[in-house]
């Protein structure tokens, strides 16, 4: 029986020749990502680490520091990586949002296993790696003895074809599939067919990332030629890719026509099966804030479409438009390409690299009953602060039209032929 | 810690059975930084007001689908704090799941467990077997049992009593 994509990698990972759902397999983990949360006074530091350089440490949620308690977790930060070696360390300054900063700089590889606290992990599966978020106390076994276990699960797949319309991102297409699929929890995501390579690394890496909001356990795309030639311009490290077997077993298959493909939007509190296309939304949501950001959305193509909607218009009176890179590589270009004076001449705010709002952390928190729009990566009820606030979520050429209109709406005719 | 004991949970039911209650609802993002008792208080706090009052030692929590969906925090820590001694839902999200081993909280998924038991039902839930009884209506199911890798770590006490026990804590 052939395997997936998954399966391939938790194999070679474990010492077996071949794995099915249902095996729980110990497998050598390749990258160990800690983010700033995971260092605070309280925090055990462990004795003695298995290799310094595997572990990277990334500075994310909450940078610069807006609370006394999250400087004190930086410096503490700090000196681990000073103490134990750690030469892969993003401090302020070369920093960015984790699965940004790890699929910029090659830490994920193809046919790698790679874990993180964070619980989008599954992010680095645009790279044909295996990676999920883990509890802060996992990854401290992990950095401890460089092993955990895994249950090998059924695989969903979705076989992608077309080219998508200029009004479509991946978003978009995310939010088509958790209205098909609905919720997966307990299964791998694995995308395949000749529509992958039409889409661009960002889009793909928005697709893996949102499969956390799926409740998947791995998302994993094939390494293509795209792939393989961005990291060969970041990395030197060998890597050997694990593509999916011709007969391999998929609990699920879904067909998805790129073509086809609408603007889409999630209602509030959750995603799966709560979607609809953007121009089916039948009353008029008016908004309060306008979020482009997170590790899903706050990419260069992310700010590229925000800036080419609101080129020349302004945000509606009342609203907020606040636009977060992903990365302090991703903010440096969009400086570079005029994307951020576009944004700033606009009225929108253009803040630092960090999770923020994303997480209701800092720089745009939403207060009781606000309405917000947003192409980050949750909605769950309190998500972005006040349990009240309305979260809806959408692409980030759906939110910043919205911002334009004051009203959640479809970008298409804000697309329009500009470019 | 009495390991058989562990594995074979006996207590009053909470009924938590909608589908996708997320770990934002046991231990909201304002507590992260709090001492473990104001952590505590906040579990299901807003959706399920004096809950943490209520809950004995030794209850078991029945869960709907997709259980513990949402972020890595350690929820299930506070769970068993409180004196949880097992979950058991129509279906676990994996992340939380694996939250429940490594803080030695014994879990098991069981389609069907929401009509098998009401709020307030004595039941007890053997980890090794998987049969799970409902000792108020004097009705059982059998469900996969939880594979013995992971009830070693929880027989163990959980991930960190096992780095503590090989030294690197
Ligand atoms: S941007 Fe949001 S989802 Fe992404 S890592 Fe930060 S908090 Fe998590």
């Amino acid at each position: 029986m052939g395997m997936t994509m998954a399966e391939k990698i938790l194999a070679r990972h474990s010492g077996n020749s071949s794995v099915r759902p249902g095996d729980i397999v110990v497998c050598e983990v390749d990258k160990i990502i800690q983010i700033d949360l995971v260092f605070s006074a309280s925090a055990e530091m462990p004795k003695r680490i298995a290799d310094p350089s595997k572990v990277a440490i990334i500075l994310d949620h909450a940078i610069p520091a807006p609370t006394i308690g999250d400087a004190e977790g930086q410096r503490i930060a700090r000196e681990f990586a000073r103490r134990f070696g750690i030469e892969k360390f993003f401090d302020v300054g070369r920093h960015g949002i984790c699965h940004q900063v790890i699929l910029e700089n090659g830490l994920a590889l193809p046919g790698q296993i790679l874990t993180c606290t964070d619980s989008h992990t599954c992010a680095s599966g645009a790279f044909n790696c295996v990676a999920r978020g883990m509890g802060p106390l996992e990854m401290l076994q992990i950095m401890c003895t460089g092993k955990t276990w895994y249950q090998v699960v059924p695989t969903v797949r979705f076989d992608l074809s077309g080219k998508k319309p200029s009004n479509v991102f991946g978003k978009d297409i995310f939010l088509h599939m958790a209205g098909l699929a609905g919720s997966l929890e307990g299964r791998n995501i694995e995308f395949g067919g000749p529509g992958v390579t039409e889409l661009s690394l960002d889009d793909r890496a928005t697709l893996a990332t949102m499969s956390a909001e799926l409740s998947a356990e791995f998302t994993t795309f094939p390494a293509d030629e795209r792939v393989v030639e961005h990291l060969r311009s970041v990395t030197d490290e060998p890597f050997e890719p694990a593509e999916s077997d011709r007969d391999a077993e998929y609990s699920a298959v879904y067909e998805i026509d790129l073509s086809r493909m609408r603007p889409y939007v999630a209602r509030p509190d959750f995603i799966p099966h709560n979607t609809l296309p953007v121009a089916e939304l039948n009353e008029r949501v008016p908004i309060d804030q306008a979020f482009v950001g997170s590790c899903a959305n706050g990419k260069l193509e992310d700010l590229r479409i925000a800036a080419q909607i609101v080129r020349g218009r302004t945000i509606a009176p009342g609203v907020r438009f606040i636009v977060t890179p992903a990365s302090q590589r991703v903010l440096k270009e969009a400086v570079r390409r005029g994307y951020v004076e576009t944004l700033l001449d606009a009225g929108a705010v253009v803040t630092n690299s960090t999770c923020g709002a994303c997480y209701g952390g800092h720089m745009g928190v939403l207060g009781p009953n606000e309405v917000c729009i947003t192409s980050s990566t949750r909605n769950f009820k309190g998500r972005m602060g006040n349990p009240s606030a309305r979260i809806y979520m959408g692409s980030s050429a759906t939110v910043a039209a919205s911002a334009i209109a004051g009203h959640i709406t479809d970008p298409t005719p804000f697309i329009g032929d500009r470019s | 810690m009495n390991s058989a004991k562990t594995l074979i949970a006996e207590g009053r039911v909470w009924m938590f059975a909608e589908d996708n209650l997320n770990t934002d609802l046991m231990m909201p993002q304002t507590v992260f930084a709090k001492p473990l008792e104001i952590q505590l208080r906040s579990v299901f706090a807003t959706y399920r007001p004096g809950w943490v009052d209520e809950v004995r030692p030794g209850d078991v929590i029945i869960g709907g689908r997709n259980f513990g969906t949402g972020s890595s925090r350690p929820a299930s820590l506070l769970l068993k704090r409180l004196g949880v001694s097992a979950l058991v839902a129509e279906t676990i999200n994996g992340l939380f799941y694996r939250n429940c081993v490594n803080y030695a909280l014994p879990a098991l998924e069981c389609a069907g467990i929401r009509d098998f038991a009401r709020e307030g039902d004595e039941i007890r839930v053997n980890f090794v077997t998987g049969r799970i009884e409902n000792l108020a209506r004097n009705d059982a199911i059998e469900v996969a049992p939880m594979p013995e890798f992971l009830r070693a770590i929880i027989q163990a006490g959980g991930i960190r009593e096992r780095l503590k026990a090989e030294g690197y804590l």
